[in-house]
């Protein structure tokens, strides 16, 4: 293949993956009625005031519910994902890193756990839930999404191959307890695995769709993605919800958006370790 | 629990002896305990009830002593999963989503190692710039993708009106290719990360061999990357039967764009509709038939894809 044949691939292909997100940003800072009245791929000539008008709108609409679906996500995805992160390179450290009895029946366990759909377990996860009564509250969400098998399973490949074993038994042989050893020396070694699998299941968890559609009625526990879902069916009778859900659509990207561009030269560096054999 | 005597080396799963003996010591195995415990309680209380919950709520049914009796359930055999196979709302969209894999998941994992070997290249330039361009709608969620794509397939909405007054997207005929694009543009940039970082792996000397031998980028991409990268595409390939058969949040948007979109439109869709009857033990059993429908998909591809691997 030649030079200029890759580029055209990849040219077309740049277009086809940013233009919609470039129409996501040209169109919220439109009117309703110049969304489809002018240049769909250009700015007007009053973007700029329009935009932050919207922008003012998202976040007063109903009284400023908006603002708590993104502080909703905020709270399920950063420090859920934060919480599971830890719990599962506690667990995948010690199944790397230690022998014990089952160790193997565990890991087979999780692995299997890898291959189950989560949307298979969110009725029986409502039903259980309504019977403890604890749909429709926080909890329902949040709890369920500590949970990631696929992370334990990152953090035994990489701890089993970034972790020397001669360095636990010289931090053992300095008196160290297994616990500090792991929080102070081991975390450090197994940094871009804990940072990947704090994105995936940050991810996970802010794109979760089928959980909190069948927790939550009370839409002040929305997540945003939720939120403008409820919206986006009811542009029909209230229209001018159209443009709320295009400027809250751009507004609910960025902050992943800028989880990325801030935690990548951690992330690309750990992304193949769950492909290692 | 403080007993200090050595327990000897399991053997691990390939049956070869650990290498090293070192003794397990009772703060050891407290450690061990302290470090699985909180992922095994979650897991247990998340995964493993919820998947026993739904068998037993899949084995239940609903009677009612005499017409307005208070309705009971009652343990009913294996009557649900009969309903389960007569019912052929479920079966087609169990059918539609296995189209929808079979077309999608090799485009998709096509273009990501397409996209993979381009960037692994000496052919482009830029290439910071078009990882993550290509990686930027896996920042946007399925449903907010699905709204974006439902503006622009609609044909009174589009910004490219002069091909959705020719073509519509949302009609019945085309409807499941237009999620199908949906599903493409959000991961097509996430598998090409995998499979490229797997490609960064390999040692460039193996290349310089192949080089000095005469091979071309061609015979170096096609013998050399690809099959090293065998391991990754198929770790992609997995994810991506999952996530076909759990299909739920764009067609579930798209529904707001298109009426022909039905509500058993794939077999999540027809769990939650179920299940909003409510029907919890008919939505039970569809989600066991679904989880074993993943479970077993997955680890034939699994096998399979790995004994061609060794051979």
């Amino acid at each position: 293949m030649s030079r200029g044949a890759a580029m055209l691939i990849m040219g077309v292909f740049t277009l086809y993956f940013l233009t919609p997100i470039w129409w996501l940003l040209v169109s919220s800072s439109k009117t309703g009625g110049d969304i489809t009245g002018t240049a769909p791929l250009w700015f007007t000539a009053d973007s700029i005031p329009t935009f932050f008008a919207n922008l003012g709108n998202l976040f007063t609409y109903s009284d400023g519910v908006f603002g708590r679906w993104l502080a909703n996500s905020a709270l399920y995805a950063g420090l859920g994902a934060l919480v599971g992160t830890v719990i599962a390179a506690m667990c995948g450290y010690a199944l790397a890193k230690y022998e014990f009895r089952g160790r193997e029946a565990i890991f087979n366990v999780v692995l299997s756990g890898v291959l189950v759909p989560a949307t298979a377990l969110a009725l029986p996860l409502f039903l259980i839930f309504s019977q403890v009564k604890l749909t429709n509250t926080l909890w329902a969400v949040f709890l369920p999404s500590l949970v990631s098998p696929f992370g334990v399973y990152l953090a035994r490949i990489y701890a089993a191959a970034s972790v020397p074993t001669e360095l636990l038994e010289a931090a053992r042989l300095d008196g160290s307890s297994e616990a500090r050893t792991f929080f102070t020396v081991s975390t450090r070694l197994m940094a871009p695995a804990l940072v990947t699998i704090f994105l995936f299941q940050f991810v996970a968890i802010w794109n979760n769709f089928f959980l909190p559609l069948i927790m939550l009625r009370d839409q002040t526990l929305f997540p945003v993605t939720l939120g403008l879902y409820a919206w986006n069916s009811q542009i029909s009778q209230i229209p001018e919800l159209r443009v709320l859900v295009i400027v809250g659509a751009l507004v609910s990207i960025l902050p992943l958006i800028a989880t990325f561009l801030g935690l990548q030269r951690f992330w690309s560096s750990g992304l193949g370790a769950g492909s290692v054999k | 629990m403080n007993v200090t005597r050595p327990i000897t080396a399991p053997a691990t799963a390939t049956g070869v002896p650990m290498p090293r003996k070192s003794k397990t010591t009772g703060a050891q195995r407290r450690a061990v305990l302290l470090f699985v415990a909180p992922f095994g309680v979650l897991f247990l209380a998340f995964y493993a009830v919820p998947i026993i919950f739904a068998v037993v709520q899949s084995l239940l049914t609903v009677e009612r002593k005499g017409t307005f009796g208070p309705p009971q359930q009652v343990f009913g055999g294996l009557v649900q999963y009969q309903q389960v196979f007569q019912n052929s709302e479920f079966w087609e969209s169990v059918g539609r989503v296995l189209l929808f894999g079979v077309v999608q998941v090799p485009v998709m994992l096509g273009l990501a190692l397409l996209f993979a070997l381009l960037l692994d290249s000496p052919l482009l330039k830029g290439t910071k710039f078009f990882r993550l361009a290509f990686f930027a709608p896996y920042a946007v969620p399925g449903v907010i993708a699905a709204i974006m794509w439902g503006f622009l397939y609609s044909p009174s909405l589009s910004p490219f009106d002069a091909v959705t007054s020719q073509v519509n997207f949302l009609s019945a005929d085309l409807v499941l290719w237009a999620v199908a694009n949906i599903v493409t543009w959000v991961y097509v940039g996430y598998n090409m990360l995998i499979i490229y970082s797997s490609l960064l792996a390999i040692p460039t000397e193996i290349y310089e061999a192949a080089r000095l031998d005469g091979a071309s980028n061609f015979q170096i991409a096609w013998r050399i990357k690809i099959p090293l990268v065998v391991p990754a595409i198929i770790l992609t390939g997995v994810f991506s039967i999952i996530g076909t058969l759990q299909l739920l949040a764009e067609p579930q948007t798209l529904r707001s764009f298109s009426t022909a979109i039905s509500s058993t439109f794939t077999p999540n869709l027809a769990v939650y509709t179920t299940a909003s009857v409510p029907n919890y033990s008919l939505a039970a059993a569809f989600s066991v038939v679904l989880a074993l429908a993943t479970f077993v998909l997955s680890f034939v591809f699994l096998k399979a894809t790995q004994r061609k691997v060794s051979q």
